[in-house]
């Protein structure tokens, strides 16, 4: 038949299309790109900084906001009273340029700078910092941190809604630019504290322009109402796709800030946060995928960052339920982890090996190293317990949330139970959501758990074992330990004194091993070279303000 | 419409069932139709081996499911490991097999339940008729509106993860379209003489519904069955992607998948294999069903 | 067919009514909440948020007010992003998926159409089997496995195309419409295939022949129109389940749309998005549905008279 002839014309018609649209498809494309600069090339020449930045911020209001991604982009946006020296953390004037502090280390007095304005011009004053705090502290407001403030003298009492008058609480303004604060007991970190969001002062006027003082669901943080305090201002704000900061021309010190702006990406996914920064999209990622890591330390490592981060990955145990209400059999599993291993073969060597609790190194403390790897101590030990190689242990889950290191890590564990002790342990991931409801409700055998530290104090992880702290949740009761974090250690002498404390702390901890330490957290980051100025830091603290950009 | 009528025109002499299953001019035909294409018969040998693999894995799986070898960790495909390690030392083969059987289980139950839910509901509505019928209907276009990836999430997510949650899930989702097909083809049938002829006679519904119109009807369900599986197998691996699929240390295609995509380049054989694997699976099934839907000349009504 | 489509968008309310119910409830009961996180919160700051979130209030209470605040067009504020409302976050991210959804559907037509048109011609050989290997990849192969090899290939070692965004960098929005386009291509190649076949061997056809007409006149102009009917019908659910199917795309390619707001939502618990995405996402379906049914009524004549006649 003569259709297939006629038949074939078509398919040549058709042909001809198809090969109009890949030649269309190609042109367009190496039109667009070819040898374009790139995003960072454009941001090293502009001074702009590209910061893969992870999550979209659910709130840039300091006393709404709670997590890393958004504390990344308000260490931008506004200073403390006392900030925090870019490398060593100590803590530095900030919008107060002095201060006092009495003798019984309860009274602090804080000086304003004069030069220190709100990125409109208004100045900064003393009766800022006591309205942004009365804010903080509103039960009304729901602030997640305002236990970051509990310190000052009746200031729990206030936020829990015990006492009604601010003017009880311990902060005063003494004239425009002198501030008051008063503690309940002297702390040793008080400073530190003022550098966190909770602590930041925001810019009443704005606030009160746009909603109630309490309102969370303000529109004050929009790009053109936002006032604040930092070294940048709120630019532009595009959910899901970037939030930009420029250079806020009132800061007092905005000869030392070389940025002209950030530019912040939100990126669930670690995997096109990399390819991003590898074709030259950002400047920065917010974390490493693990696979990466191998090519990265091989082939460009001045490109990936791993510095000491003031935090621990643990397991932990769920005291109710047999069998971990027993000591031993705590200490037997605790005992067949091998840390090595994990961190070489599991974690690609990005991470430390955990010894203790706390991490290493804060505020001067080294925590004793009570933490062992041995398999024949681990077995003896759960013999003892009344489980024989691993005879009539029964089935415990080990709780997770979804993410593939964490999943990696539990299979790896799951396998030395078994190889060291003949125990066999189900693996539970649960959508983060429904873990942490998990977590919190006691339902749970053995479960996943990472604390990283608001500030440099050892006290920060130890009062994790505490029975009335919410962060427990492991059921773990030792009114010995309570009185050794509640009173003990508040009532050390001396620095040294602390420190001894702690370590006792830690002994005790980890003898009852409700926690299982298995890492100390480092930073895992990506960051271009072209990037100076951006120190590493044992908190993760951005201080932008000195990041400069060229080659 | 007008080709399904021929189908039925056919089938419409014959009323009874083992007559029906004892082969006839109509499943004779089909068969030549399909030898005649041979892609369809190529992925149907195709599907019949990996079956059969997946059925003898534990039998013949080179090595333990769970072995681990962290010294080794990710190592390329060799003569000990024929597609390589993971990350964890753990042979890759191994894993894809013991994958194969869940993705295959995951397709093959859903369906099963989409199957059971759709010809059930789709017989009953198409047959009852009336307000019955309507009512019946309305509750599938309810159902249709509902967002169904997320519906899915929100399910995984609430009642947490469970094998068998996920097919009934995944069932619940897919029996829609079948429910529709099957209700649109015993409508018609209905109609056609020999029905009328046993109600006359007075079988009881159900018997009629059970020896003549789901056996007539069988053609597009065939089809459309065969076309599930895929659907199914995709959206199990996509809630793998979202880390609402299979637990670990269980596995399935999918689940290798979305942890092979995250190493393509450093580690591309956990991708390339369980990727080729569901991708043949699934080109196959797609291809079977497209033959099938040529040789039994069935149009479908919504795909 | 006024009274078709005004009887149809009255029966959708009870339907959009069952659908709203089933996931407040569904969504309620989902364990944890939205403000539990790494940190407990204080029970004291736990109860303020309640209150300010009306989550004090008694269930029945808050689905009542819920409704009431819907039928006045008000979703509420988000949970998670507490200055944002939920309007305006459809509002951002509805035209962006609405946007890679048509695009997505163009390529799925030119791809999914040559193919079908091509290997219905000579069906059952070589060139019938690799155009429709071609048009079923989509299918064949997850989308978050399609979307990364296709990015690892155009963006990564031909540098063509950039990796992510959308309207961020030029070019960038080929790669995802394409990767999500595929998955269509597929369907629509079927269809055209079987629409052509059938269509081929129509009388009308074989008349149009017979009177000696070019044999690409005969396809492009006669059978191609018919052909394309299925395709057309088609073209409603399709757009339909590609806005609330964009989530994988949009969350490989880092796209700010409506499908990676949803999801994550409901990772997060933000039941007001959650509720705003179910409802407005449900009326578009039932919308797409409809109109798809109305177009093929209407290229249809002998449905036309019978819906006419109703």
């Amino acid at each position: 038949m003569n259709i297939n002839i006629k038949a074939s014309l078509i398919h040549t018609h058709l042909k001809q299309a198809v090969r109009l649209l890949l030649i269309t498809v190609s042109v367009l494309a190496i039109v667009s790109c070819g040898t374009r600069e790139t995003r960072v090339e454009e941001g090293n020449r502009l001074g702009i900084f590209h910061v893969e930045n992870s999550a979209e911020p659910q709130s840039i209001d300091p006393h709404v906001s709670t997590g890393v991604p958004e504390n990344n982009i308000m260490v931008a946006l506004y200073e403390g009273l006392v900030a925090k020296h870019h490398e060593t953390l100590e803590p530095i004037p900030g919008i107060a340029d002095r201060w006092e502090i009495s003798e019984d280390g309860k009274t602090y007095v804080f000086h304003i700078r004069d030069n220190a304005k709100w990125s409109n011009g208004d100045p900064i004053t003393a009766e800022d910092f006591h309205w942004s705090w009365s804010r903080a502290l509103d039960p009304k407001m729901g602030n997640q941190y305002a236990y970051m403030l509990f310190p000052i003298k009746n200031a729990e009492p206030f936020a829990t809604g015990k006492l009604d008058n601010f003017d009880d609480v311990g902060v005063r303004v003494i004239s425009e630019k002198v501030l008051e604060v008063e503690l309940e007991n002297p702390i040793p970190y008080f400073l530190q504290l003022l550098d966190h969001h909770a602590a930041y002062a925001v810019h009443k006027d704005s606030i009160l322009e746009f909603g109630e003082k309490t309102d969370r669901f303000s529109k004050w943080t929009r790009p053109g109402n936002m006032i604040t305090s930092g070294a940048f201002r709120l630019k532009d704000w595009k959910i899901y796709k970037v939030l930009k900061v420029e250079k806020n021309p009132y800061y007092w010190d905005k000869e030392s800030v070389s940025l002209n702006e950030i530019h912040f990406y939100p990126i669930e996914n670690f995997s096109t946060a990399e390819r991003m920064f590898r074709v030259g999209q950002v400047h920065k990622t917010f974390e490493i995928p693990l696979n990466k890591v191998d090519v990265y330390r091989q082939e460009s490592p001045e490109k990936f960052r791993n510095a000491p981060y003031i935090g621990t990955y643990y397991y932990q145990f769920n005291l109710s339920r047999p069998p971990f209400d027993n000591i031993k059999v705590r200490q037997a599993l605790s005992l067949a982890i091998d840390r090595d291993t994990i961190n070489q073969s599991v974690m690609y060597g990005i991470v430390e090996p955990a010894y203790s609790l706390t991490p290493p190194g804060a505020a001067g403390y080294q925590p004793p190293k009570l933490i062992e790897f041995n398999p024949e101590k681990a077995k003896k030990l759960l013999a003892e317990a009344g489980y024989p190689n691993g005879e009539g242990f029964p089935d415990v889950e080990l709780l997770y949330n979804t993410n593939e290191s964490h999943r990696k890590l539990a299979v790896a564990v799951q396998q030395m139970w078994n190889k060291h002790l003949g125990i066999n342990v189900q693996l539970l991931n649960q959508e983060w959501k429904v873990y942490i409801a998990s977590r919190n409700n006691l339902d749970y055998d053995i479960a996943r758990a990472g604390w990283i530290g608001d500030v440099v104090d050892p006290i920060n992880f130890l009062d994790l074992g505490l029975s009335s702290n919410g962060n427990n949740r492991s059921a773990y009761d030792n009114p010995e330990y309570d009185k050794m974090i509640l009173e003990t250690i508040p009532q050390s002498q001396t620095h040294e004194e602390r420190l001894a404390n702690f370590a006792k702390a830690e002994e005790m901890i980890l003898t009852d091993l409700p926690f299982v330490p298995i890492y100390t957290y480092k930073t895992k980051y990506l960051l271009d070279p072209s990037v100076k100025g951006l120190s590493p830091n044992f908190l993760d603290h951005y201080g932008y303000k000195h990041v400069t950009l060229g080659n | 419409m007008t080709a399904s009528n021929s189908t039925l025109n056919q089938t419409s002499t014959m009323n009874d069932i083992e007559q029906f299953e004892s082969g006839n001019s109509l499943w004779h035909d089909a068969w030549v139709r399909l030898r005649k294409n041979k892609l369809a018969l190529v992925s149907l040998f195709v599907l019949i081996f990996i079956g059969v693999i997946c059925l003898l894995t534990p039998w013949i799986a080179p090595y333990g499911y769970e072995q681990q070898d962290l010294a080794l960790g990710a190592s390329a495909p060799s003569a000990a490991h024929w597609f390589g390690t993971d990350t964890l030392g753990r042979d890759l083969l191994t894993r894809v097999m013991y994958g194969g059987r869940v993705s295959l289980a995951v397709g093959l139950i859903a369906t099963a339940v989409a199957l059971t839910i759709g010809v059930t509901w789709g017989a009953i509505a198409g047959y009852t008729g009336g307000r019955v019928d309507a009512i019946m209907m309305r509750l599938v276009d309810i159902i249709y509106a509902l967002p169904f990836m997320i519906f899915i999430v929100l399910l995984m997510v609430v009642f947490g993860r469970s094998l068998l949650l996920l097919f009934l899930a995944i069932g619940a989702v897919e029996w829609l379209t079948m429910a529709r097909i099957v209700r649109g083809q015993v409508q018609t049938i209905r109609q056609l003489e020999f029905v009328e002829a046993a109600i006359s006679i007075g079988l009881s519904k159900a018997a009629i519904i059970r020896r003549h119109i789901i056996p007539n009807a069988l053609g597009p369900v065939i089809v459309y069955t065969t076309l599930t599986i895929p659907n199914v197998m995709l959206l199990e691996a996509f809630l793998s992607f979202l880390g609402l699929g299979i637990q670990p240390p269980e596995s399935s295609w999918g689940v290798l998948i979305a942890n092979g995509v995250e190493s393509m380049e450093e580690y591309p054989w956990l991708l390339i294999f369980p990727g080729l694997a569901l991708s043949i699976v699934l080109f196959s099934l797609n291809f079977l069903g497209d033959g099938l839907r040529d040789a039994l000349d069935v149009r479908a009504s919504k795909d | 067919m006024l009274r078709f489509i005004l009887s149809r968008l009255l029966q959708a309310i009870p339907v959009l009514l069952v659908v709203i119910t089933v996931t407040f409830f569904l969504v309620r009961f989902a364990p944890g909440g939205p403000f539990d996180g790494e940190r407990k919160v204080d029970p004291s700051v736990l109860k303020a948020l309640e209150a300010q979130y009306n989550l004090d209030q008694p269930l029945m209470s808050q689905y009542f007010s819920f409704l009431g605040d819907l039928v006045q067009g008000d979703l509420g504020p988000s949970f998670k992003y507490p200055g944002r409302s939920v309007n305006e976050l459809i509002g951002a991210g509805f035209p962006i998926t609405a946007e890679l959804g048509i695009y997505a559907i163009l390529v799925a037509l030119l791809i999914g159409a040559i193919a079908g048109v091509f290997s219905a011609l000579k069906p059952n050989s070589a060139r019938d089997y690799i155009s429709m290997s071609t048009a079923m990849i989509g299918i064949c192969m997850p989308a978050f496995l399609l979307g990364p090899l296709l990015i690892l290939i155009f963006g990564i070692w031909l540098e063509w195309l950039p990796v992510s965004g959308w309207g961020d960098l030029p070019g960038d929005k080929i790669l995802p419409s394409v990767t999500l386009g595929a998955v269509y291509a597929a369907y629509v190649a079927r269809l055209s295939r079987g629409g052509m076949l059938e269509v081929l061997s129509q009388d009308y056809i074989r008349t149009a022949r017979a009177k000696g007409l070019p044999e690409h006149v005969v396809i492009l102009k006669h059978g191609l129109r018919a052909g394309m009917l299925p395709v057309v019908a088609y073209l409603g659910p399709a757009f339909a389940g590609i806005l609330s199917g964009s989530f994988v795309i949009e969350s490989v390619f880092q796209i700010q749309g409506l499908g990676r707001f949803y999801v994550l939502a409901a990772f997060n618990r933000d039941y007001t998005l959650i509720m705003g995405c179910t409802v407005f996402l449900a009326t578009l379906i039932i919308v797409f549905n409809l109109l798809s049914d109305v177009l093929s009524a209407y290229l249809n004549p002998r449905l036309r008279s019978q819906l006419g006649g109703k």
